[in-house]
């Protein structure tokens, strides 16, 4: 009961902090925001790898390599199309000089 | 090692928590997605290390397999079809958590298990899988493989009603007697079916609230099975990304002006192909019809234009003839602006990459706040394959779907001209009076074509 109480609290900070975070993000960056996030919420990774890591073959250890084939496109894919974006993103050259 | 697992995770939340912070401003973006990267890599490495690694090749495979599909996606993908792209990895978040979660019922990872466990684990099957099959219906709407119109069944609030009791009390007899296989399963069907009945209601306008919120969704079944694993990194980093989905969706209702519970409950919109609304009302008023040389002639006499992009631009291909076209402008000393409504496109910010994408400059374009006043002294509007975001009906019309939506205020500008496909009303399906209006010109046709018509009469002149 401990741990969770732990959980809980860690839990509620860190939706804290998103909060505080997100809410300045203008709308620019919106889209790469939410597939940025999206390679973020493939963390499940880390527990699809605890779930697939074992030296014998159960239904468990299978599941767990699906788990992690998901979470990895996710992760990949999120992070790769993330940087695509952004790269596109450019600042006029002459308004920069002008100003 | 205990502590060297704890301090590294700590280490990667931090780093994620850095890598949204720099995600927030243009200049620091991409740093901060690439330490969002390195947060996720040292996660992945210490998790190795410190388990150790007892079957290399089923997480070799896992990871290659995954990894390869992803990075062909982001490759190949077309920035239209972002908002689909989105969807379906929101998808892929959920199924990932709810197997994790049914492979730790499967073989615990501590023993005895606990009652909190158990309860985490019920939440984080149920999260996963309600995010992955309406995330799947969300793909399916966006994608054109289902009708984008809500779709309501007999009984709807009911059945959902019916299946949310369902999974508490499977969840209850699963807590009770967490050795019979049917309840977890049980509850993954409920939750299944329930995913799919909470999205279809929802029409294709609103597709943009309800990605942000599957996003959201997706976050906090990575945070659920952080709490089934008692792991503070897919606590935090689940929460970060739960937070920040439900701002956006905070952000795309505001910007509709409706709630959350009308846009999840209405049922509000009509099909996603503009249908032929024709004059609304059924009065029969006139539009006066121009080509794309009558605008060029205008576009001479002017001093300041402001372009007001819509999806439709994107369905037609047009935004790097529109780029063309506004570096003529810019070239005969007219100040081009565009000004993005929060809703344009598919997804929150899908216009601002649409143009990035084109070479649009980001410091031309300024959101509906910042370049609202500024339309009463311009000489022309030129709006684009958009038609609510621009309709003042929003304004006076009380019974209309669109009251109180804010819009860009067009219609103070000293000519506005509209490049569309035909009459039809929008998603809201109201008739726009503006396009009645004496200073109104209406250029009927693709928005590729007219925009190159556009750039040619410019050309000759």
């Amino acid at each position: 009961m401990e741990s969770l109480i732990v959980s809980i609290y860690v839990f509620t900070l860190a939706v804290f902090i998103g909060f505080e975070l997100i809410t300045k993000v203008p709308p620019l960056l919106h889209t790469p925001l939410m597939s940025g996030s999206n390679a973020i919420s493939g963390i499940t990774v880390v527990g699809a790898l605890l779930a697939a890591n074992a030296n014998n073959w159960k239904v468990s250890t299978v599941l767990g390599v699906l788990a992690i084939a998901f979470a990895m496109i996710n992760v990949i894919g999120g992070f790769m199309v993330t940087d695509r974006m952004l790269g596109m993103f450019k600042k006029d050259k002459k308004t920069e000089k002008g100003a | 090692m205990i502590y060297l697992e704890q301090f590294t995770y700590l280490l990667a939340s931090a780093l994620f928590i850095i890598g949204l912070k720099y995600l927030g401003s243009a200049k620091t973006a991409r740093r901060g997605n690439q330490y969002a990267m390195m947060a996720m890599a040292i996660a992945i490495v210490i998790t190795l290390v410190v388990s150790g690694i007892a079957g290399p090749v089923q997480i070799i495979v896992g990871m290659v397999v995954g990894g390869l599909i992803g990075g062909v996606v982001a490759k190949k993908i077309e920035m239209t079809s972002m908002p689909q792209m989105v969807a379906l990895f929101n998808g892929f978040g959920g199924i990932a958590s709810t197997l994790v979660a049914y492979s730790e019922y499967l073989e615990p990872t501590t023993l005895p298990v606990t009652l909190d466990v158990n309860v985490t684990l019920i939440l984080s099957l149920f999260i996963g899988t309600v995010t992955l099959t309406g995330s799947l219906i969300a793909f399916a709407k966006l994608q054109g493989l289902m009708p984008g119109r809500p779709i309501v069944l007999p009984m709807h609030q009911i059945l959902n009603f019916l299946l949310m009791i369902g999974v508490v009390i499977f969840g209850v007899m699963y807590v009770m007697a967490p050795d019979i296989p049917m309840w977890p399963l049980l509850i993954i069907a409920a939750a299944a079916i329930f995913g799919i009945t909470f999205v279809i209601p929802i029409g294709g306008a609103d597709m943009p609230v309800v990605i942000a919120l599957l996003n959201s969704y997706s976050g906090l079944a990575a945070s659920a099975t952080g709490f089934v694993l008692s792991n503070n990194v897919l606590i935090i980093a689940g929460a970060l990304v739960g937070a920040s989905g439900l701002i956006l969706t905070q952000l795309m209702c505001d910007a509709m002006n409706r709630s959350l519970f009308n846009v999840l409950f209405g049922a509000v919109g009509t099909d996603d192909s503009t249908g032929d609304a024709g004059t609304g009302g059924g009065e029969q008023k006139t539009v006066t019809r121009y080509t794309a040389e009558d605008a060029a002639m205008i576009m001479d006499t002017v001093q300041s234009v402001i372009i007001v992009p819509g999806y439709g631009l994107a369905v037609a291909q047009a935004q790097h003839v529109l780029h063309e076209m506004a570096g003529m402008l810019t070239a005969r000393g007219i100040d081009v602006k565009y000004a993005i409504h929060p809703v344009a496109g598919r997804m929150p910010g899908h216009m601002n990459v649409l143009l990035a994408e084109a070479n649009v400059p980001y410091d031309v374009l300024y959101e509906m706040d910042d370049i609202n006043d500024e339309f009463q002294n311009t000489d022309v509007a030129l709006i684009i394959g958009a038609n609510d975001v621009v309709n003042p009906a929003a304004r006076t019309k009380k019974d209309s779907p669109l009251y109180g939506m804010p819009i860009l205020n067009v219609d103070y500008a000293r000519t506005v001209m509209f490049v569309k496909r035909s009459m039809g009303a929008g998603f809201a399906g109201e008739a726009n009076p503006l396009f009645f209006d004496d200073k109104t010109m209406m250029v009927f046709g693709d928005a590729k074509a007219v925009v190159t018509g556009l750039v040619k009469s410019l050309k000759e002149e």
